[in-house]
């Protein structure tokens, strides 16, 4: 069993709590004298940097909600002068305002550590050929992952996504040991392969690191067998630093948290109360070693449990069992967050279309398609199929503006999609995960 | 000269046009022309109907998108030739034509086309100028 950093990785539960109350107290004195925004909450909760002295302490401090990165739209919660900023990316919101987060020099080389740690889980080295098949771009995925490829000090092939011949050819040909990308893509380039004639045995594939979408066992198995390999569950969201913030290793059960960096805590979520060990609820972390964008308490609507056992491969790091649902009506269609409401609002911005809408997902050849249902109103119907082609259009391309991502625009009869009194039902999702 | 056309939105699934001319017979609504332009997703039904106004009503009270546009309806020589010279004449003026359609029925040895431009009234000078004969509405809706 190989592991990156031993030292944090396998450490003691009774030196960890040292670590991470260290850390946190230093943590929360930074966002109490640097972030306005924190030091407010904070007082307003009657708290103060000096009432934390343990980690058991960390329960008294208020939470973060992505709205509140929101609300400080963009750089409203970040700890440093940005002139300490090197890096920033940013992920989807849902009325069009993104998330932005911001590196320091530091976080970035933190991001390379955990990263680092992630793909020594899936037996990465300074041998290994990794693929990073993830986006590049403002999305955190394919740096990240770059990063930690670049620590361990493997041969990085930074082919970001998309033209999957091209993958596949570079995957045979350069020798890819590892690879990046969402489960559906790994699925997807596995078919492709089979059209084009590639064996599994002609590719020197060992291993691969897929998250940033929800996919369940028998997808892994599908995998793992197309492609001869081990299927790596990871965890991220930009947020706390992007793709790193939790990985499995070889045992495939439960997902290891850097805890020396990020701490994990289970919650109810309607009650906001800490749950016990081995509980299901909304995980949240705070981050504890970020310069540019700390967290406390970041809530991230993920369903999970926690497991404080030492782990068969010697970890002792926490593990977060795979995410099975959502708090909230988010959904990731191709590793990318959608949020319903954002249809919404895209709709009334057009103006002429009726506000119902109804999402259809669904996955046909590994592949997640997004459908919207809109019903027709008078004032965009026309005798002339051209003019209502048009306006379908212009619906596709401002969903796929706010979205990023493609989808089909259906057309229906006023009346059609079900009203309801309270929460109305805005999506079918079909995928069978 | 300009003639009612009534046109609904559908849906590409079974039962709506049956559904359509269920509202329109039971509101005694006759239909004397129609066409259907489909896409992969819907269609759109245009109809000529002896009261245009009451098929409109109706329809929009049974929550169909219906929407009402001006046509025009020429009746033509039934031989070679005779669709053509009508043409012709349109495509001299540069006049576009968005759709046509030929009706169910016809009278005497006339062939009777609905024609849908972009600006009726100067197509209707323009036919009527050739001498191609341009039908009024009221003669339309009592076919």
């Amino acid at each position: 069993m190989q592991y990156w950093n031993p030292t944090y990785e396998c450490m003691s539960r009774e030196e960890m709590t040292r670590v991470q109350a260290e850390r946190l107290i230093n943590t929360v004195k930074r966002v109490f004298h640097n972030v306005p925004f924190y030091r407010e909450k904070m007082q307003k909760q009657g708290v103060e940097p000096g009432d934390i002295k343990t980690l058991d302490d960390l329960k008294k401090l208020p939470f973060t909600y992505k709205q509140d990165l929101r609300d400080t739209y963009p750089y409203g919660l970040f700890a440093t002068p940005l002139s300490e900023i090197v890096r920033i990316h940013a992920s989807s919101g849902t009325t069009g305002r993104q998330t932005v987060v911001g590196y320091t020099r530091r976080d970035i080389d933190t991001w390379a550590e955990v990263m680092a740690r992630t793909l020594s889980c899936a037996g990465g080295n300074m041998n290994s050929f990794i693929q990073v098949a993830y986006g590049y771009g403002l999305f955190t995925g394919g740096l990240g992952v770059h990063y930690g490829a670049e620590r361990i000090g493997a041969s990085v092939i930074p082919i970001s996504g998309g033209n999957t011949k091209r993958q596949l050819q570079i995957m045979k040909d350069f020798g890819t040991t590892l690879l990046a990308c969402t489960p559906s893509y790994a699925l997807f380039m596995a078919e492709e392969m089979e059209e084009m004639g590639i064996k599994k045995g002609d590719l020197k594939l060992k291993a691969g690191v897929f998250g940033a979408e929800p996919w369940s066992d028998n997808m892994r198995n599908e995998i793992e067998e197309r492609l001869g390999i081990l299927a790596i569950d990871i965890y991220g969201l930009s947020e706390i630093i992007g793709p790193g913030v939790a990985s499995e290793c070889p045992c495939k059960c439960g997902l290891h948290i850097p805890e020396d960096h990020f701490i994990p805590e289970i919650i109810d979520p309607v009650t906001e109360e800490v749950l016990p060990p081995g509980s299901k609820g909304e995980i949240v972390f705070t981050t504890v070693t970020k310069e540019g964008l700390p967290l406390i308490r970041y809530r991230t609507r993920d369903i999970s449990t926690l497991n404080y056992d030492k782990c068969e491969c010697g970890r002792t790091a926490v593990r977060m069992s795979k995410v099975s649902g959502r708090t909230d009506d988010m959904l990731i269609i191709r590793g990318v967050n959608v949020f319903p409401s954002q249809i919404e609002s895209v709709l009334l911005e057009i103006g002429e279309t009726a506000p119902h809408y109804l999402l259809i997902v669904d996955r046909a050849d590994n592949l997640d398609s997004l459908e919207v249902w809109v019903e027709m109103t008078q004032s965009i119907f026309s005798d002339e199929v051209r003019r209502v082609e048009e306006v379908e259009k212009k619906i596709r391309k401002e969903i796929e503006g706010t979205l990023g991502i493609s989808a089909k625009v259906k057309l229906v009869e006023p009346k059609t999609i079900e009203r309801s009194e309270g929460k109305a039902k805005r999506v079918i999702d079909k995928r069978k995960l | 000269m300009h003639v009612k056309q009534i046109s609904v939105f559908l849906e590409n699934k079974s039962g709506r046009l049956a559904e359509v001319t269920k509202v329109l017979a039971s509101n005694n609504i006759d239909i004397s022309a129609l066409s259907i332009a489909d896409t992969t997703d819907f269609g759109i039904l245009r109809l000529i109907v002896n009261d245009p106004e009451k098929a409109e009503k109706a329809l929009k009270e049974s929550e169909f998108t219906v929407s009402c546009t001006s046509v025009i309806a020429i009746a033509i020589e039934d031989k070679p030739g005779g669709l053509s010279k009508a043409l012709n004449i349109l495509e001299e003026k540069a006049i576009g034509i968005e759709y046509m359609y030929a009706f169910v029925g016809k009278t005497s040895d006339e062939a009777l086309v609905i024609i849908r431009v972009e600006d009726p009234c100067k197509a209707v000078d323009v036919l009527m100028n050739n001498g191609i004969k341009v039908l009024s509405s009221d003669k339309v809706y009592k076919l």
